[in-house]
Formats: C-alpha cells, sequence, structure tokens
C-alpha cells in the first residue's frame, strides 16, 4: 500500500500560480455543451438515459396493451416486433448500462477523493458518443424500425428478411455505445488505479467503486467481441460476405456464440453497479458497517469472471452436445455461489442494525426481495432439461426482469433517492418516494410474477397476439393491470424529482449522516469537487470525521451533525 | 414510525392481490406452478424435475425473504437502539458460501439423473410396435434401446410446419408429408430431425417435451412418445418475422391403424395431386394454348 505511506498532501504547500489571463466562466448551453467537469457530464448522462428509460417505458406499456387481451388487433405485428425491438435495446444499451456509468461519473471522482476523471475530456466525448447513438438508432422510426429483436439473431437480420435500415441503425448504435462505454471504461479504470486520496487502498476502496471497477473490465472484455460480431452482420448485409449464411457456407450459431458471449457479461454490466449502490446505500441506513467488505468486493470480480463463461446457458436449445450443455450449467450454478453470498453478506449488514425506513433503503429492499427472486428462477433455467421448457417463454421474460428491472432498475432509484441531494443539493419527498415505492412494488410484481404461470402454460416470448385458451387472458390482463400500476409509480418519481430540484429542502453537504467522501464535499459539490483531500483511514472516512469533529470539538456524540465545510474552508 | 406502519399496509395489500390472483384461478391451479406435462413421458419427467427445484427454491425463497422480513421488523430504529458495530465474521461467511455450494450439488445430482430419462427416447409400446422402424443413432441423434422408432422430419419456414413421414424405402423425395399438424400413432417413440429453411425457429409442443431450436444449416433432435389419444397443440418459439405469433403446430395422436389409414390417404392424396400435375403438364406440353 504505497498509498498509506505518502506523504499528506494537506501538510503541503499550496502552490503559486500566476495567471496570465481569466477565460470567463461559460454558462448556459455552452457550457452544458462544452463541458468537461464529471459532474456535469455526469448529471448529462442521468437526464439523458432517463429520459431513454421513459421512451422505453412507454414501448413496454404499449406492448402490454396489445396483450391485455387474445387476438388484439390495436397494433400490427410489425409494430409489435419494432416496440420490443426497441425496448430491449433501449432498456439495455441506451439506459442500465449508461445510467451507471452516469452515476460512476458523478460519483467515483467524489468517493475517492479526485477532483475529476483521468481523461475529462475523453469522458465529455463517452457521453457525447452515447447521446449520438442513441439519435442514429431513433432516427429508424422515421424509417423503418428495426424487427428482429434485441438480439437481432441471423438469419432473421440478414438483408434477405430485414430489409431498410433498421438493424443498420441498431449496428450503429452497438458500435456507437459501445466506443462510448469503452472509452468510459478505460477512463473509470485509470481514475480508481491512479487517483485515489493518500491511504484509500484497495482495502478502503468504497463497495460501489469496486463494482464500478469490475464493471469498466468487463466492458472492456465483452464490447470488442459485439463490435466485432455485428460488423460481420454489417458486411454480410450489404458488402457481400457470408459470416452467418447458411446457404453460403457460415453459421446462424456464430453469431450467437458471439452475441451472448458479449450479452452475457452485459447483463452483470447493468447490475454489478446495481450491487454497489446497495451495498452504499445499506450500511448508511442500518447506522452499521457492512457486513463482510472484502467477500463482498471478491464475489464481484469472481461474479465477473464467471460471467465471462456462462454465455450459451442462452443457448440450451440449439443442437448442441450434451458436454457443453452440462458445463453452461454448471458455470451459471456457480455463480450464484458469489450472488447468495452477497445477498446474505447485505441482509447480515441490516442485522442488529438501527434500519431507518428512508425512501433510499426502501428501494434497497425492494430491490433485495426481488432479486432474490430473479435469483432462484436463474437456477432454475440454469438447469437445461428444464430450460427445454422454459426457454423462449414468458417465464424467461419474468426472470429476467425480475434481475433487471427489479433488481438493477430497483437499486438505480434507491441511488437517485440516495445521491439526489449530493447532485442537487436539495432533499426529494420522502412522502411521493415512499408511493412512488409502493406502487412501483405493486405494480412490478403484479406484472412479473403472474408471467412465470404465463410462460409454463405455453406463451412464448415476442408474439403479438394469443388465442383465448385457458386462463391465458386473465393472466395477461393481470400483468397488464400491474405494468400500468409500475409505470404510475415511476411517473411520481419524476414528478418527485422536477418538484425537489427548485423546491425541496437545503441539504447540506451530509443530510444522511453517510460513510463516504461524496458527503465531505457541499452539495451540490464545486467544480474542483474538495479544497482539501482528507486522509483516508478505514471504509468510512466521513465516520471517521465525524468522530474527529467530536473529540476536538467535545460537543456531544460521536455521531454529531459533522461541519465539513468548515474543515473544507480552514 | 409512520412508515413502517404504511410498510405493513403495503404488505397486506401484496399479499391480498397475490390471494386474490390465485382464488380467480382454480382451474389451472393444477400447472399454475408448474409447466405443462401429461402428454409424453420427457414432458412428466422435465415437470418431476422441476417440482424438485422448485421446492428447493421455494425453501431458499422462504428463508431469504422471511430472514429479510424479521430483520427488517426487529431491528427497526428505536428511540435507544444502538446499532452493533460489526464488520463480518468468517465463520459464517465459509458456512453460507458452503451452505450454498452443497444446494447446488444437490441440484446437479437430481438433475443428471433425471437428465437420460429426458434426453434418450424410450421404447415404443407394444399397440404400435408394427409401425416403428429401426433408426440409426448418429452424433446427437439418439435413437431407443431397442433401435426402432417412427423417425419424422420436421422443417420450418416462414411462418409453418412441414412434416415428412418414413415410407420404409431410401428414396425420401416421395415421402408422405403434411403442414401444420402432424399425426401420430399413440405408444410410438416419434424421433424429430428438426431443421428450418429460411430463418431459426423452435419447435415446441409443451405438453411432449421440451422445445427445440430449428436452426438453417443444422439439424436438431428430439422425442416423444404421446400417451393417450388427443391434439397437442404448440407453436414456433423462437422469433421468426412479423407472423411468428401465428406459426402454430400440433400433434394429433390417433391408435395406430387410423394412423395406418391416415398416412395411406396422405400418399394417395399426394400421387393424384401428382398425376393430376403431371397430366396438364402433358398436354401443356402438347398444346401450349391449352388452359390446363
Amino acid at each position: 500500500m504505497a498509498a498509506d505511506t505518502a506523504t499528506t498532501p494537506t501538510l503541503a504547500p499550496v502552490p503559486q500560480i500566476t495567471a496570465h489571463e481569466v477565460t470567463r466562466e461559460r454558462t448556459g448551453l455552452v457550457d452544458w455543451l462544452t463541458t468537461t467537469d464529471h459532474k456535469k457530464i455526469g448529471i448529462l448522462y442521468l437526464v439523458t438515459t432517463f429520459a431513454f428509460f421513459l421512451i422505453g417505458g412507454v414501448e413496454a406499456l404499449m406492448m402490454r396493451l396489445q396483450l391485455g387481451t387474445a387476438e388484439n388487433t390495436l397494433l400490427d405485428p410489425s409494430t409489435f416486433n419494432a416496440l420490443f425491438t426497441m425496448h430491449g435495446t433501449t432498456m439495455i444499451f441506451l439506459f442500465v448500462v449508461p445510467i451507471m456509468a452516469g452515476f460512476g461519473n458523478y460519483f467515483v471522482p467524489l468517493m475517492i477523493g479526485a477532483r475529476d476523471m483521468a481523461f475529462p475530456r475523453l469522458n465529455a466525448l463517452s457521453y457525447w458518443l452515447l447521446l449520438s447513438g442513441g439519435v442514429v438508432f431513433y432516427a429508424s422510426l422515421f424509417f423503418s424500425p428495426p424487427e428482429a429483436g434485441w438480439t437481432m439473431y441471423t438469419p432473421l437480420s440478414n438483408e434477405t428478411f430485414s430489409e431498410g435500415g433498421g438493424v443498420d441503425a441498431w449496428i450503429f448504435l452497438v458500435h456507437l455505445t459501445g466506443l462510448s462505454s469503452l472509452v468510459g471504461a478505460i477512463n473509470f479504470y485509470v481514475t480508481i488505479a491512479n487517483m485515489r486520496a493518500p491511504g484509500m487502498g484497495w482495502g478502503r476502496l468504497p463497495l460501489f467503486v469496486w463494482t464500478i471497477l469490475v464493471y469498466a473490465i468487463l466492458l472492456i472484455l465483452a464490447l470488442p467481441v459485439i463490435a466485432g460480431a455485428v460488423t460481420l452482420l454489417l458486411t454480410d448485409r450489404h458488402f457481400g460476405t457470408h459470416f452467418y449464411d447458411p446457404t453460403e457456407g457460415g453459421s446462424p450459431l456464430l453469431w450467437q456464440h458471439l452475441f451472448w458471449f458479449f450479452g452475457h457479461p452485459e447483463v452483470y454490466i447493468m447490475v454489478l453497479p446495481g450491487f454497489g449502490i446497495i451495498s452504499e446505500v445499506l450500511p448508511v441506513f442500518a447506522r452499521k458497517p457492512i457486513f463482510g467488505y472484502k467477500a463482498i468486493a471478491a464475489s464481484s470480480v469472481v461474479i465477473a469472471f464467471l460471467g465471462l463463461l456462462v454465455w450459451a446457458h442462452h443457448m440450451f436449445t440449439t443442437p448442441s452436445p450434451t458436454v457443453v450443455l452440462v458445463f453452461f450449467m454448471m458455470s451459471s450454478f456457480l455463480i450464484g455461489i458469489p450472488t447468495g453470498i452477497k445477498i446474505f453478506n447485505w441482509i447480515a449488514t441490516l442485522w442488529r442494525g438501527t434500519i431507518e425506513f428512508k425512501t433510499p433503503l426502501i428501494f434497497a429492499i425492494g430491490f433485495l426481495s426481488q432479486f432474490t427472486i430473479g435469483g432462484i428462477t436463474g437456477i432454475i433455467v440454469a438447469i437445461f432439461p428444464v430450460d427445454w421448457q422454459l426457454h423462449d417463454t414468458y417465464f424467461v421474460v419474468a426472470h429476467f426482469h425480475y434481475t433487471l428491472m427489479g433488481g438493477a432498475v430497483f437499486a438505480i432509484f434507491a441511488g437517485l433517492y440516495y445521491w439526489f441531494p449530493k447532485i442537487t443539493g436539495r432533499m426529494m419527498s420522502e412522502t411521493l418516494g415512499k408511493w412512488s415505492f409502493a406502487l412501483m412494488y405493486i405494480g412490478f410484481n403484479l406484472t412479473f410474477l403472474i408471467q412465470h404461470t404465463i410462460g409454463m402454460d405455453g406463451m412464448p416470448r415476442r408474439v403479438y397476439e394469443y388465442p383465448d385458451v385457458g386462463n391465458l387472458v386473465l393472466y395477461n390482463r393481470i400483468s397488464t393491470v400491474g405494468a400500468f400500476i409500475l409505470g404510475l409509480g415511476i411517473l411520481l418519481t419524476v414528478i418527485n424529482v422536477l418538484r425537489s430540484v427548485k423546491r425541496g429542502p437545503v441539504a447540506g453537504p451530509d443530510p444522511w449522516k453517510a460513510n463516504t467522501l461524496e458527503w465531505f464535499s457541499t452539495s451540490p459539490p464545486p467544480a474542483n469537487n474538495f479544497d482539501v483531500v482528507p486522509r483516508v483511514r478505514s471504509v468510512e472516512p466521513m465516520k471517521d470525521i465525524r468522530r474527529q469533529i467530536a473529540h476536538a470539538t467535545g460537543s456531544g456524540t460521536p455521531e454529531a451533525p459533522p461541519a465539513p465545510e468548515s474543515l473544507v474552508r480552514g | 414510525m409512520a412508515p413502517i406502519n404504511r410498510r405493513h399496509i403495503f404488505t397486506a395489500v401484496l399479499l391480498a392481490v397475490v390471494a386474490g390472483c390465485l382464488a380467480l384461478a382454480p382451474a389451472a391451479m393444477a400447472d399454475f406452478f408448474t409447466p405443462e406435462d401429461g402428454g409424453s413421458p420427457n414432458a412428466d419427467r422435465i415437470d418431476t424435475l422441476y417440482k424438485i427445484v422448485f421446492a428447493v427454491g421455494v425453501v431458499v425463497f422462504i428463508g431469504v425473504e422471511g430472514t429479510l422480513l424479521y430483520t427488517l421488523i426487529k431491528f427497526r430504529a428505536r428511540k435507544g437502539a444502538v446499532a452493533a458495530q460489526i464488520h463480518g465474521n468468517t465463520r459464517l461467511e465459509i458456512g453460507w458460501t458452503v451452505g450454498a455450494a452443497l444446494i447446488l450439488v444437490v441440484l446437479a445430482t437430481v438433475t443428471f439423473i433425471a437428465l437420460p430419462g429426458i434426453r434418450d427416447p424410450e421404447n415404443s409400446s407394444a399397440e404400435a410396435s408394427a409401425l416403428v422402424q429401426p433408426v440409426s443413432a448418429h452424433g446427437e441423434k439418439r435413437v431407443p434401446p431397442d433401435g426402432k422408432a417412427l423417425n419424422i422430419e420436421v422443417t420450418g419456414q416462414q411462418y409453418v410446419w412441414r412434416y415428412t413421414y418414413p415410407d420404409g424405402d431410401d428414396n425420401p423425395l416421395n415421402n408422405p408429408y403434411s403442414y401444420e399438424e402432424m399425426v401420430v400413432p399413440v405408444g410410438a417413440t416419434v424421433t424429430l430431425d428438426i431443421r428450418a429453411i429460411d430463418v431459426a425457429h423452435a419447435w415446441w409442443i409443451p405438453e411432449l417435451g421440451g422445445k427445440m431450436d430449428a436452426i438453417p444449416g443444422y439439424t436438431n433432435y428430439t422425442w416423444f412418445k404421446a400417451t393417450k389419444p388427443g391434439v397437442y397443440r404448440g407453436q414456433c418459439a423462437e422469433l421468426c418475422g412479423r407472423n411468428h405469433a401465428n406459426m402454430i403446430a400440433q400433434v394429433r395422436a390417433v391408435p395406430p391403424a387410423e394412423y395406418q389409414q391416415y398416412i395411406e390417404r396422405l400418399s394417395n392424396d399426394i400421387a393424384a395431386a401428382n398425376a393430376a400435375a403431371a397430366e396438364s403438364r402433358r398436354k401443356l406440353d402438347a398444346d401450349p394454348q391449352a388452359t390446363p
């Protein structure tokens, strides 16, 4: 731990700088367009991705409306296919993955005591590449949106079966957002590796930062594969190659392998930073240190490694030898162990705490209870003979929404409610927040719990209509009603955000009495984050600082409200 | 305390909703928690395996969620309560790691025990023994222990399934075939060679077992043995284009004698159609202006 023995910069003399020219600070639109400040880029990321989340949500509601009754004629098949293709693509490439980069952008430098990301301009490039990816993709609405599903299986996505530019727009979206994520991942890695506060060894890195580090590594490993794969698809479509064309010796299975070699790590790319948010939120509101810091940090790394070895469990029904099926079943089982460890450690963190039921914590509990269901059904679909029945049905749809919506998205909402005071300097309404949670929790479970049964009753996914047999209409109607309740819950949070940005009570630097360094700065933090970076002596530097202040001033309990401003200015 | 009371209300509402859903669906209760079964032994065995795994899952679910709920109620913030400053417990960590691993070892063992019965075709029943013929195993294609089965080729194309029945000779071009509905004799082990000619499809009749993808350039294999007469419905399970939802498949299981009649009629119909086509070709050859 070289950082531990380094001299504390707070004791070093302040360097004298002679200014030759003072440029006027940019304001308004020009400022947002040209900013390289990690916090402003973070806000751009968060707002943009949340907008895409709402668009993806509307697409989902349109699909649920169509499926509200049997043999519905509300939407035609091509519209419906375009909707689920755009819903999946939007939620994955334009919402969950980049919103994690948004939180990472805003909070990684603050949490490790850095003044910005390592490469601020590269950081701005990341954001603008993401936005152009989204614009290119949604521009296809004006010609022919893609209809082959977010997985773009060949030969369906070949030129012969998918004419028009929709698939090409999707390919360019993958390239642009992929480049954005790659550049961002390198930036995160370099920042975390080099710019930590004095004393912050790897064993004192906040758990959210650990997960962003693993997220970055996974992106660097997985994205080049999909970039190559979609380039081959592009040349197949337009330049006469036959990589995936079975009639000319190509292989549709090659696409599936390449796609999922990226696609499964992508699942962990989406959910790992969510794990990080949960690991930050739980100890703060249980007023207890995280239980098993090392186990939680290590399990993220193990999940990332195993996550690279499970891809063909998406392909259990393809022509594959039994030994391959067994390998991918066992590797998928194995990944359940580190995931289970995390859940046990989180519950142990709450155990014997004094739990304060603030909105961030409630969303974190929503995450815990729902992600557990997604984990259990994950083991069920990992058993390949069982998956032969469940694959490509609504059971699978339910399973991955329990991990991504019930898991990652609830974690994102926990993060939003937790960090909103830091980003804006104002508190969100607890009442609205709790109502939002209640509607989202009920709506989510109403929508997706019943979908397990819909799938087992024989309804495949990606069908625009279904016959009126058995109880399918009843089940689907329950699911549709749930989806609208869920939508209403999300709407309440949007209202909460819009109201609180201007009119919420002023938060102060550390409203939750939290543990990590971002709360050491003002809310919102100044452009340079910290005038003085404190020396880090544990995983919970803010707790140390509060104790130190209580000790120095002799005032009350160690949990007394801190006065970081005086410390910063002093 | 207000938020906690509200949480109780949320929980009560949630329970009421779930109870309501269960009460509304009494007819389908049997299959509410499990996959479809009852048509073929492999489907029944998948169902059994699922039930075992599901039971383990329910135990884990109750254990985890119960502990979570208990923790939330027991350790909510109260006046005077002080949080225990515990950083971890190595023994506990090792304990639950080993515990999770053991559950997975049990699940893997159960799966390996159940696998052969699901994957490998079994012998046909005596009633249908006259209709099955020797089939050779190769690669991933498995055959019943006695080497005999009714081998049907299933070919997916946008948006219909085509079934080619065996006729005993080596020429595949003169075999009887049908679309959409496959007719099979009850009690015969049917082995399927599944292919596609345009895009990927997936063959799936839930009551007759798991699905298998039909991928252009590849042949996939599965089997079933209809145990009682009836119509078993299913549909394409892999997105194959705009009318994916309408690419239905069904299997009609009939007594062996009826199956023979069906195949004869199919052959005669095809022969008659071929003869009619040959006749009009002959007429057109003789007089290109003729109306065929």
